[in-house]
């Protein structure tokens, strides 16, 4: 009876609620801004440091700003007489006269003088906060715990993994106050280590031992530099380490670096893996042009880049539509990519029908001429659409990776994977079970032939090279995804290309992805020993002495004509 | 060409070395406030055409003679250019922005950690410092090059458009280690700043003008290197492994060494083109053996006439003379031209420049004859010619 009353009066109302909302300010903002002041303006270094340890779990970024100015001596002192001192910073826009204007810690408000003009200061008449090196180390301890609690687990992940390496029990209770309340795995798992990792120098043995064994169930990484430490001194210095502690140090040494060289082979592995589906992607057209039509398409790589910009246009068409970063948005992949092999088909159909046509017996000048047509369109294209490279949002799904092993699997990667498998398999039907690819073979084998068994060669022709470039041009739109977009992209992997078909053999799908695979996995294993160039040319080198091997390619199509 | 020398090839040549040999040097030597006065820069220009002009000799004597395309022509041509810039690079001595013994660029990389027994040079640049083993590298440096790759290439019988990709794929990979700072050739800024060649001022007129009547003399010399092997019993064989190399297999000759030998011919024509080119340009650089420079080459011979003498020396300066002028003139059109030119003269000058006059003979006489006019018309079919 008696609140409901209360709450009925609008004055008592009103009270409570102006003390509900003060509060909240407390608990909010204001509590935190005052003990940075009497931070920043008490004399006695111990209570400051005490005061600055407390702000350590305050989320508020003045904080964090507040403190990272003071560690570079950038908070001010005003004092004005018969009053408390007002510590302030200055906003980082100046005006002319190099003048900025001071905004007050305790406030948050621009400072001003008893007419209400904002009050203008040089950074270098200032007085700047004190710090000492006590002070400087307090603050540092307080910025790196309040990373632990950044909004984005990123930093807090990063932060743990950083402050493990440090080994400073002061923020095992930090740690330990964060794993509490972490929801994300990745970052528990960064905490559990940057636990056990300061727990290796516990003063006590058994916490230690059991530290050790925690990394070593944890395999984890970070902590392999302190074990190889720690089993070099053991050898030495057995005093200090009892039998059991070394076994375990030695036991999670060796695990760690058996997971090291797992982890390794696995990211080797994947990164040839979607390297070889990139190359896989980009030479499929061009294993159907060349190798099944014997057409030096050398604008193949431009028909990549023209699937690439329809993707651009795509995108935004429906950033036109829906916005950047909207569920609709994020539809335009699918859509683009079918767009991008309908663009690339038909400049194909125009470029068979007004040029290659005419250069079916005469193969070496087909490729003059489509040189011709690849320096017109990359001219054209940034006529269209600058030199510079244009920007390609990844649709949502296709952002951030997956992390397993120690290993960073990118969405946007395995999707090129999965992609590349898939058109494969799609080719290899096309070819195997429709009546086109019958007819393809067909041409292929005996052009004369299958001209006198009523195949239309002509319309034969014209589908298979459009189909040719329409793959180039789906090609383009993935790969879009994980690369720069510009009127150049087609030149950077036309000699790829080339050399995937060439190295294959001509005229079948499983040269070229065997060439794909060995050329993308090879180089992968090579760059890490011999940087990226030097690791490209060992395989260009490598790829011309094979064919002195196999000068037909991996899979030579067997024939019996001479001139084959 | 099976003939003796014919009037037009005899008065083409007149014309051409009156015009090198005198009439542009003397014009250079006028006083500069004469009207007719040509500058250095101009001269030095077309010196540049002429030197293209033999890369272009070298391009069309494999594919207009032998059906070699090869798009690795500038590879060499950029080999000799370097070869004879690492001599010129030395001849800088301490006039360089470092004041230091070495070229600039190795002072700006630090070379002198990596090789301190020398001083910072390269072991394999010290003989260099010699002019006559630079120009004994112009030759056997490509010539060797050229003579690996040819041996592994024709051995194995890589034809056609197999040998055209691998070219440019060696291309590529050589372009790609020239970029590298750690190949010791100035990475990619290649080759520059020189200043003096047999102790003659670069950057005098009098050495310019030398150097125009020298690339001059190459070129003609080249003419007529290439004249003399195209019309001897050599370049029957020549033309028949271009026309079909299975009947010349089988009758018994060893094709592949012939293509190796005008593979090697063909590289060291180039490199001493790229050897006179670099100190007239001033400089080389890794972007000179890019691929598509090699492809160029290949249009300027495709414009002039391929299976000529003649029209490779004129496409090379026609389509060169264009490019200065459109890059000038309309800087964003110029790969338009080029990409248009590609396309028009192999769908309907296949026989280039020199060919019209006789493409134009032929159809005259289809047209004014009873025979099926279509098939002169179609733009390919009317000049069957193999690869």
């Amino acid at each position: 009876m008696m609140p409901t009353h209360l709450f009925r009066h609008p004055v008592v109302f009103l009270m409570i609620l102006a003390a509900l909302v003060a509060t909240a300010l407390q608990s909010r903002g204001a509590g935190h801004r005052d003990i940075l002041v009497q931070a920043i303006t008490n004399n006695d270094v111990a209570a400051q440091a005490t005061l600055i340890v407390t702000l350590a779990n305050q989320p508020d970024p003045v904080v964090e700003q507040t403190l990272t100015a003071w560690r570079q001596g950038a908070v001010y002192i005003l004092e004005p007489e018969d009053k408390p001192k007002i510590p302030f910073l200055l906003e980082a826009a100046t005006d002319a006269t190099g003048q900025a204007r001071g905004v007050a810690v305790a406030t948050g408000e621009v400072l001003k003088d008893a007419d209400g003009k904002p009050l203008l200061f040089t950074a270098a008449e200032l007085t700047a906060a004190d710090t000492s090196a006590k002070l400087r180390r307090a603050i540092k301890t307080t910025l790196d715990v309040l990373a632990l609690s950044n909004a984005n687990p990123n930093v807090r992940r990063d932060a743990a993994t950083k402050l493990g390496q440090e080994q400073n029990p002061d923020y095992l209770p930090h740690f330990r106050d964060r794993l509490t309340n972490e929801q994300f795995p990745e970052v528990r798992k960064a905490l559990a280590e940057a636990i056990a990792l300061t727990e290796l120098v516990d003063e006590k043995p058994a916490v230690r031992l059991a530290a050790v064994r925690a990394l070593d169930a944890q395999r984890s990484i970070a902590a392999l530099d302190f074990l190889v430490r720690m089993a070099a001194e053991a050898r030495t210095n057995q005093t200090a380490y009892s039998p059991e502690m070394s076994a375990a140090i030695l036991q999670a040494r060796g695990r760690i670096e058996r997971h090291v060289a797992t982890s390794n082979f696995i990211e080797t592995a994947f990164h040839g893996l979607s390297l070889s589906a990139v190359l896989l992607i980009a030479a499929l057209g061009l294993a159907i042009t060349f190798g099944l039509m014997g057409i030096i398409n050398m604008a193949h790589g431009e028909m990549i880049m023209l699937g690439a910009y329809t993707a651009y246009l795509t995108q935004n068409l429906f950033i036109h539509w829906f916005g950047q970063g909207t569920p609709g948005f994020n539809w335009y992949f699918p859509v683009a990519l079918p767009l991008s092999f309908l663009s690339a088909g038909c400049i194909g159909v125009i470029l068979e029908r007004g040029i290659i046509r005419h250069l079916y017996k005469r193969p070496l000048e087909s490729l003059l001429a489509t040189w011709g047509v690849s320096l017109v369109l990359q001219q054209g294209m940034r006529t269209l659409f600058g030199a510079a490279n244009v920007q390609v949002y990844s649709p949502s799904w296709l952002t951030g990776n997956l992390n397993a092993w120690d290993v960073v699997f990118a969405y946007n990667r395995m999707f090129v994977i999965g992609f590349a498998v898939s058109i494969v398999v799609f080719t290899w039907l096309l070819l195997t079970k429709t009546s086109l690819g019958l007819q393809v073979r067909a041409l292929m084998q005996n052009r004369q032939m299958a001209a006198c068994m009523g195949v239309r060669t002509d319309r034969v022709n014209m589908a298979t090279f459009a189909f040719g470039s329409g793959l180039a041009g789906m090609a383009g739109a993935c790969l879009s995804q994980i690369g720069n977009i510009g009127p150049g992209l087609g030149q950077s992997h036309i000699v790829d290309c080339f050399m995937v078909v060439v190295l294959g053999g001509v005229g079948n799908l499983q040269g070229t992805v065997s060439a794909a695979l060995g050329i993308g996995v090879t180089d992968q294993i090579l760059q890490p020993h011999l940087g990226a160039v030097l690791g490209k040319i060992t395989v260009l080198a490598a790829i011309i002495l094979f064919l002195q091997w196999r000068p037909a390619g991996l899979f030579a199509t067997r024939g019996r004509g001479l001139e084959s | 060409m099976k003939r003796a020398i014919s009037k037009t090839e005899l008065g083409f040549l007149a014309v051409a070395g009156l015009l090198f040999f005198l009439v542009l040097p003397a014009l250079n030597a006028l006083p500069e406030s004469h009207p007719l006065h040509l500058t250095t820069f101009t001269l030095s220009l077309c010196g540049k055409y002429l030197c293209y002009a033999v890369l272009a000799l070298s391009v069309d004597l494999l594919w207009g003679y032998t059906g070699l395309l090869s798009l690795g022509q500038c590879l060499f041509f950029s080999l000799g250019g370097y070869a004879l810039g690492m001599y010129l690079m030395l001849k800088i001595g301490t006039r360089g922005q470092y004041h230091a013994d070495i070229p600039d660029f190795m002072v700006f990389l630090e070379f002198i950690k990596r090789y301190p027994d020398t001083g910072g040079l390269p072991p394999h640049w010290l003989p260099f410092k010699s002019f006559w083993f630079a120009a004994a590298a112009v030759v056997w440096v490509p010539a060797v090059v050229a003579a690996i790759f040819g041996f592994l290439a024709f051995r194995s019988r890589i034809k056609g458009v197999y040998f055209s990709i691998l070219t440019q794929a060696l291309t590529y990979a050589a372009c790609l280690m020239f970029f590298r700072n750690d190949f010791t050739f100035g990475g990619n800024n290649g080759l520059t700043d020189f200043k003096e060649i047999l102790g003659f001022d670069l950057n005098a007129a009098g050495t310019r003008r030398g150097l125009f009547i020298a690339t001059a003399v190459l070129l003609l010399a080249t003419y007529g290197l290439c004249r003399w092997l195209t019309t001897c019993r050599f370049g029957k064989i020549q033309r028949a492994i271009r026309d079909s190399e299975n009947r010349v297999l089988f009758s018994g000759y060893a094709t592949a060494n012939f293509k190796i030998f005008v593979f090697v011919v063909a590289a060291i024509i180039a490199s001493l083109g790229g050897a006179l080119f670099v100190p007239q340009v001033g400089i080389i650089n890794p972007s000179e053996m890019a691929t598509d420079k090699s492809l160029e080459a290949v249009v300027w011979v495709a414009v002039g006439g391929r299976g000529t003498l003649v029209g490779p020396i004129l496409g090379a300066i026609g389509v060169n003379w264009l490019k200065s002028y459109a890059t000038h003139a309309f800087p964003e059109y110029w790969l338009f031209i080029l990409g248009a030119l590609f396309i028009v003269m192999t769908l309907f000058f296949p026989k280039g420049i020199v060919g019209i006059p006789e493409q134009f003979r032929v159809w005259r006489a289809r047209r004014a004859g009873p025979a099926p006019a279509a098939a002169a018309l179609a733009p390919a079919g009317a000049t069957e010619e193999k690869p």
